[in-house]
Order: structure tokens, then sequence, then C-alpha cells
């Protein structure tokens, strides 16, 4: 244990060690905040600080997967004239970096692609023909450079990585390639280093604490932990290495403040039978004491205001449905492959070159006894050549606008959202996403962002009460804004208003209907002049001039449904908006 | 690969794949739930629980040489030997041709014949086809499957190449249902599901923060240490697949399981034949005499939540409507 390096004061400083010395294990670090100065001196000093030539590899934001797992190499293949493969992108940062730009516009199937990897350590390629294992450690470095809060690293890769830092925050450390022969012998020392039970406890009783539910978390706080000690020398984890790994990579991904999770912990720990062997009742009263430290350590890592955010936050709800997934980042997905086809038109079209090499394979034999013909590379003449074709998909999001006011019956809001059930399975087969929502008393609520989970639609529909005043301008406004921000995303909404279009709260919020019906019809207009599709369901017992006034100001279909029950309403609306 | 008897908890899942380890015609399992449960550790840990079987030498399709699908059978039957029980790994960004096999494009190529060139499907015969990630499958890939996984064969007609091959896979599937729902078609392909969820009990979470630790320590030595636990779940299900066929559920089983798919408005004879078999394979692991009641209640939620139509005005969950029916019939 004699002479302990000491840690860098700053977090930022401790995380570029951390990642230097063993990027693979701890996943990597993602950066948030818009590029500048201060994050491009800390990723060269990043740089500066892993071992020579450690692999850098930068991921574009437009990365296909070809490049990305690999595939044909088209110059090699056209040479040798059999085909030769070109190694991917993971690949090549084995034993290093990954370096994702744009973190937070990344689509969700290349997400998953980078996360099996971290998984697995491993790139299998099945592929053009091509199938193997390669290996794969590597950690990612991600610039997410998202404003929005909706903008952010896909989750799949979040909860993959150790940590997160303000971009902004970053700083240049100086001279740090001094430490690079330092972090070299601490590399050599990180399979050495034991973790005593008591800590391994207090960093599970921590994560719980603080509401953090996967268990990626904790093994990379381990993790963190052993690698903070590799540098100091230490052949134990020690306290003062869990709290500085607890708090660099539980900070950011805390969902609620521990104070009433103790109760619970202890509450179960009385609940367990007394039967548990000695070994294991001498660590937990050991784990008494780091476990408040690490507690602490992490509590003093929270910003100020999310602090407040957490401590309002009535439980562990938001965990329990999965983290911090409701904020997931959406991306514009672009165009699929959907197939090949001949073509001797290349401008503005991807080659695909197994398709082509097939076609010309049955020819080789012949055309090679052509006169002019070399005995070794390959004859393609432009008939061979084949296209990939692309599906540009555009994306619909269909935002359901409910009224859920007292004019709508209790049961006729439960025909509603059982018309809305059935819309959700028409969505899924037209993969949209769907968005939520809803507005009654005096306010209009998101319920749901567009979200393809429609296992959460449901939910949150199920959870909708009814009652009360209709703030139907408020609504209409809400749908507006909203509307307008998927299209930012790339998609094309489209907006279904379920009411019977009696208004009676005005946007000022002042009640009244006529104040109410005046503005929910400068609202309407305001949503035709932006272009949006819409579609009015006229929910009332009996069709009222009012609801397809609304329409008409709207631009929207108008569907009357007096006695309709929900497959009607489905149909319906199907055969208006598809 | 990390032993599956090491696996802490998650006691439902564990007891899915060991059924659909028994029986095979009970149909795939999907695993569904949260992040970091262990779904994907679990089943590659399956393949080597699963006790080897025989296959023809030089079989691409690793049929039995007892009795092969394959029309004409071309391998040189002579010689067989004992094969690990495949269980394919389906990665992201898979290309169709590597799915269903193509033409060999090397030996087109560079020999100017025309070869297949057996794909994923091929490989996964009479073994497991394993897709992580269910949800992000591209939709023209949950075709082929679909297609294949029903007739038991893959026909490719493609590249001027027209081939048959068996193909009977179990198919194994994980993933979030938070990245979106699967289609119908696809989730009714698997016989069970189970929703896996996080432990939040401090002990259990320190446990398998401590085997991680130890195996990613010393893969080897953990497995060697594990390797004993192994050996019994894998000889419990070599005398389950024994048992099963002296295990007929009497009449009262079938009446029930009858009575139980009937009331939760299960679509078609699936759901009672894939709860009949589940209660039987369940049976024959616990070594039980017969297919008793409660071997039906414990199985009910995996062989049937999935299978519900939704009902909108029902805010409870699948499983809670299963166990609901459960307790009026049983």
């Amino acid at each position: 244990m004699a002479g302990a390096a000491p840690l860098p004061s700053s977090d930022a400083d401790l995380v570029r060690l951390l990642l230097a010395i063993n990027p693979d294990g701890l996943g990597g670090v993602c950066l948030r905040g818009l590029s500048g100065p201060e994050r491009d001196a800390w990723v060269q000093g990043l740089v500066k600080a892993l071992p020579e030539g450690t692999p850098w590899i930068k991921v574009p934001i437009n990365v296909g997967q070809d490049r990305l797992l690999g595939g044909l190499d088209f110059a090699a293949t056209m040479a040798a004239g059999k085909p030769v493969f070109a190694r991917g992108l993971l690949e090549a940062a084995d034993g290093g970096v990954l370096n994702l730009a744009m973190a937070e516009r990344v689509d969700a199937a290349t997400a998953a692609i980078v996360a099996q990897a971290l998984d697995q350590r491993v790139v299998r390629v099945e592929r053009d023909g091509i199938a193997d294992t390669r290996a794969a450690r590597f950690g990612i470095v991600a610039f997410d450079e998202g404003l929005e809060d909706d903008e952010r690293l896909p989750e799949v890769l979040a909860e993959r990585v150790a940590f997160r830092l303000d971009a902004a925050a970053l700083a240049d450390a100086g001279d740090v390639a001094a430490i690079r022969r330092a972090v070299g012998s601490a590399r050599s020392r990180l399979a050495e280093v034991a973790a005593p039970p008591a800590i391994i406890e207090a960093l599970v009783g921590t994560a719980l604490g603080f509401g953090i539910d996967s268990v990626r978390a904790e093994l990379l706080a381990l993790e963190a932990a052993r690698t903070i000690a590799a540098w100091q020398g230490l052949r134990e984890v020690d306290e003062a290495a869990a709290a500085a790994a607890a708090r660099l990579v539980y900070a950011w991904r805390a969902t609620r403040m521990p104070a009433e999770a103790t109760d619970e912990e202890q509450h179960n720990e009385e609940e367990e039978p007394p039967d548990e062997d000695d070994d294991e009742t001498r660590a937990s009263n050991e784990d008494e004491l780091p476990d408040d430290v690490i507690v602490d350590a992490v509590r003093a890592a929270l910003p100020d205001g999310l602090l407040e955010a957490l401590a309002g936050d009535p439980g562990p709800r938001r965990a329990a449905s999965g983290g911090r997934s409701e904020s997931r980042t959406k991306s514009r997905r672009r165009g699929r492959p959907i197939g090949v086809k001949a073509s001797t038109d290349l401008a503005g079209s991807r080659l695909n070159l197994l398709a082509t090499l097939k076609a010309a394979a049955p020819w080789q034999t012949l055309r090679r006894r052509e006169p002019a013909a070399s005995s070794k590379r390959l004859a393609l003449r432009k008939e061979d050549l084949h296209v990939t074709r692309f599906e540009d998909n555009v994306e619909t999001a269909t935002i359901f606008l409910v009224d859920a006011s007292g004019s709508q019956a209790a049961q006729r809001l439960a025909e509603v959202k059982g018309a809305i059930e059935l819309l959700l399975a028409d969505c899924y087969v037209r993969r949209d996403h769907v968005a939520l929502i809803a507005f009654r008393r005096d306010a209009a609520e998101t319920l749901l962002p567009p979200t393809r989970a429609l296992a959460r639609v449901k939910r949150s529909l199920a959870a909708l009460p009814g009652g009360g005043a209709t703030p139907l301008a408020t609504g209409l406004d809400r749908a507006r804004e909203l509307a307008t921000s998927v299209t930012r995303h790339g998609r094309v909404p489209v907006i279904v208003l379920l009411t019977d279009g009696r208004a009676n709260v005005a946007r000022d919020g002042s009640t009244g209907s006529e104040a109410a019906s005046d503005d929910a019809l400068k609202a309407a207009r305001l949503l035709r002049a932006e272009g949006f599709r819409t579609l009015l369901v006229d929910t009332s017992r009996r069709p009222r001039p009012r609801a397809r006034e609304l329409a008409a100001a709207m631009g929207a279909n108008y569907v009357p449904l007096p006695f309709a029950d929900a497959a009607k309403i489905s149909a319906t609306v199907m055969s208006n908006v598809a | 690969m990390f032993p599956f008897s090491a696996i802490v908890g998650q006691d439902d899942m564990k007891q899915a794949l060991m059924i659909a380890a028994v029986d095979r015609s009970i149909g795939g399992v999907l695993l569904f739930g949260d992040r970091g449960t262990g779904k994907s550790t679990a089943i590659r840990a399956l393949a080597s629980l699963l006790p080897k079987m025989r296959a023809v030498t030089g079989c691409p399709y690793s049929e039995d040489p007892e009795f092969s699908h394959c029309d004409p059978c071309v391998c040189p039957k002579r010689k067989s030997r004992l094969v690990p029980v495949p269980v394919v790994d389906l990665p992201l960004g898979v290309t169709e041709d590597r799915v269903v096999g193509a033409l060999d494009i090397e030996r087109a190529l560079v020999h100017g014949e025309k070869a297949f060139d057996p794909g994923l499907l091929a490989r996964a015969n009479r073994g497991f086809l394993y897709i992580d990630e269910v949800n992000l499958l591209e939709d023209h890939i949950v075709d082929l499957l679909l297609d294949v996984a029903a007739s038991g064969e893959n026909l490719v007609e493609r590249e001027g190449l027209s081939v048959r091959h068996p193909a009977r896979f179990v198919l194994v599937g994980s993933g979030n249902p938070e990245e979106g729902e699967l289609r119908p078609q696809l989730i009714d392909r698997f016989g069970l599901a189970v929703e896996v969820v996080t432990s939040k009990d401090v002990k259990g979470r320190v446990e398998v923060i401590r085997r991680r630790d130890a195996y990613e320590r010393d893969p080897a030595g953990f497995a060697k240490k594990w390797s004993r636990a192994d050996g019994r779940l894998r000889r419990r299900i070599v005398k389950a697949r024994e048992r099963l066929d002296d295990l007929e559920p009497g009449d009262e089983i079938l009446a029930k399981s009858a009575e139980i798919c009937m009331a939760l408005g299960t679509d078609g004879s699936r759901g009672e034949l894939t709860l009949m078999r589940a209660a039987r394979a369940f049976a024959a692991l616990a070594d039980d005499e017969a297919v008793t009641l409660e071997h039906l209640r414990q199985v009910a939620p995996m062989a049937l939540s999935h299978r519900l139509r939704r009902d909108p005005l029902d805010e409870s969950s699948a499983g809670t409507r299963v166990e609901r029916v459960i307790e009026r019939v049983l």
C-alpha cells in the first residue's frame, strides 16, 4: 500500500484517468453538452493518457451497419476476384475507444448493436455471406449534444457507460502525457484488486437507496472502485475508493433520495428469517459505516435542482418502469434496405456488391476465355450491376387528444378509451409512434410523448381520470406544440381529437362557454394554418353543430359517432387517416 | 460462459427455460422485462446445460442418423457422433442471406460452382434460435422466421438455387417492451413467456455482484466451481425427458386446462396444449408421480399470460388476470 498515488481532484480528471486505465471495463462516458474547446481539450488529454497506439475510432452519425459490423471490401474483392472482408468499426476499436458523435441522434438499431458488443466484448458478423466472431473490447466516449430533455444518449447505451460529465465543465488537465506510464502500471495491477464483501454490500445498498434499478450500475461502480484502487496501488478496494466510484457512477443515475429507502431496507432485513450463515451476518454488520459514507458521497455530488426534484418525487415509481426511459432519445430513422434490383444507372444509388457479384459469378468461366480478359480479375459487365433499394420510411406519429372533462359521461370516456386501444393495434401494424394528451378542469396534460411502447400508452390511458370543466383551446394548443415538435423529429403528425366540442374554459383560465368556444375556434384555425392532418371524432350523444364547426375551423375530417362502439370508431379513424 | 446454476434468483425464468429444454414441442420462451436482469446470460448459459445429441457426421443440419428429414440425404450415413445441441445467436444487423443461406459466393466466383452456403436456420436445426432485443429485429427477418418456424423447413429459392432443408428450432427471445411491442404473430410462436423484474432484495443483489465479479476475474475457475451444480441440472433434464411419456395427464387435468383457457378467452387450442405440456414437463422435472393441479397452477402464468386478448377496460396486468382465473377454477 506504500506510495499510494493521489487521485485527481476534479471529477472530470478522475473520470479521464479511470477511462485511460480501464476503458472497456467501465463502458465509457457520456459527455453531455455542446462541443467546445473544453471538450476537445479533455478528449485530447484522454488520448494522451491512453497507452500509445490505442485505437480511437470515430463513428459518424450516419454510420451504416455494414461499416459498423464489417462487410465486403469493394476494392479488395474486385482486385482479388473473390470475396474479401473489410473489418468494421467495432472490431477496429478493440482495445481502445469508440467515439460516437452526435450520440443523441443515434438510431435504435445502431445503439443496440453497440450495446451488444459492449456486453459480449465481441462482434458477431452474419452478413453478406460472411459468418465470423471477432474481438471487440472497447469503451465508448459519446458526445451527447442534445439540448432538449428528450434528446439524449439512447438508454441502452447510457446504462452501459459508467460516467456522465457535463461537457461545459471539462477542462484541460495540463500535462497528462506524464501519467501515461503510471496508467500502464495501474492496468497491470487491476486484475489483482479484490473487493471485500462489505464494500460490495455497501455499493448495492447505496444503489437501491438511490432508486437505481439495473444491476449494471452496481457492476460498473464496483469496476470503477477497483480501477481507483489499482491506480492507488491498493490490493483491496477501500471505503474511499468505493465512495468516489459511487459518486461518479450513481449520482447521475439517481431517481430518488435514499431516505425512504433506508426504511424499506431495514424493514426487509427484519423480515428476513435469521437463518443466514455467520459469514453473511458479520458482513452486513460491517457494512453500516461504509454505506453511510457512500450515500453521503453520492448525495454531495447531486446538483441542487435535481435534489429538490428527486425529493419531491412521490416514490420509486419512475424507477420501477425502467429508469429514465421515458425521455429516451427519439432519433430519426433513415430508410431501411428493402431489397436489391438490377440497375445500370448507379447515380445516387448504393451499389450492392454481393448481388452484383452473384449476378456476375455464373459468367466468369465464359468471360475469362475472351481475348481481352485477364485470368485473375473479375470480369464485370454493366448488366451485372445491382443496387440496394431503400425504403425511406417517413414515420407517422398519431397524437390522441382526449376530452376527459365532465361533459364526457364516464361511460363515454370508457368507450373512447376502448376506441384508442383498438387504434393502437393498427398503429402497431403501421409502426406508428403514439402520443396521448388529455384535457380537463383547467389544463391539458401530455400524458405520453410520442412512443412506440404501446404498453405504456395503455397504462396511461387506463389511469386517465375523467370529470371537470373543458379547456378545449388549451388542449388544442398543446396538440399543436407537440405536433410541431414531432415534425422537428422528422415524423408526420396526425392529430385525432375525441370530443363533444363543448368548451367552457378559455385560454386565460376564465370560465364561460362563449369566450371558451371563441378561443377553441382560434386554436383550431392555428392547427389548420400549420397544415397538420387532423380528425375530429364527435363523441356527443347527438351530433352537434358546434363540433362540426370546430372540425371545419381545424380543417379536420369530421366523424359523428353518436351511438358508436369502440370498433366502429376505430374503423372510421383508420379509413380517414390511412 | 456464465454457468446456468450460478444465476441468482429469477426462478420463473430458469424454470421456463428448463421446461422448454425438457419438452421441445412446447415451443420457445420469451423473456421480457427490465434491463440488466441477466436474460441473455441465462439463455446463453442454457447451451451448456443441454445434453449432447447424436448427429450425422458432416451434416450441415446436424440431422439425426436414425431419422433424417433431408430428402434425399446426401451425407454418407455411415458415421454419426455426439454434438452439443446448437444454441444459435441471431445477432443484430444480420442480413437475410445469412439467415436462410445463399449462394456460396467464393466458390461461385473462384471455381464457377453453384453451391449452397447454409445459413443460421440450418445451424439452428434441432436446437435453439436465440434473438436478443427481439423487438428490434427487422420486419422482413421476422417474416422469414415465422414462416420457417411454422413449417419446420427452410425453402430457399434464390440466385438460381433451389434448396429445401429441415429447420426445426425452438425460438428463444428476449427484449424490453419499452422498446416497442412485438407483433402478435411473433408472440404466438413462443410457448412460454416470463416477465423478468429486477430484484430489490439487497442480499440477492449482493450475491449477483459477487458471482459476476468472481466470474469476470476467473471465468474458467468459476465455471469449474459450478460444473457439479450444472451437471445435476443436466441430469434432471435428461431424466425428465425420459419420464415425459409416463406422465399422461388425467381427465381432471385436461378438463381444468380447458376450463382455464375458456375463462381467459385464449384463442385456439394452442394455449391448452401448451399449458398441459408445460405442466407435464414441470411434473417430470420435479420427479413427481403424476401431473397435479398444483403443477398446472405453477405453469399457467408463463403458458398463458401472453395469449390473452387485450381488454381495454381491465387495468390489471395479464399475469394478475391469469392468477385470478386460476383461483376461481382450481
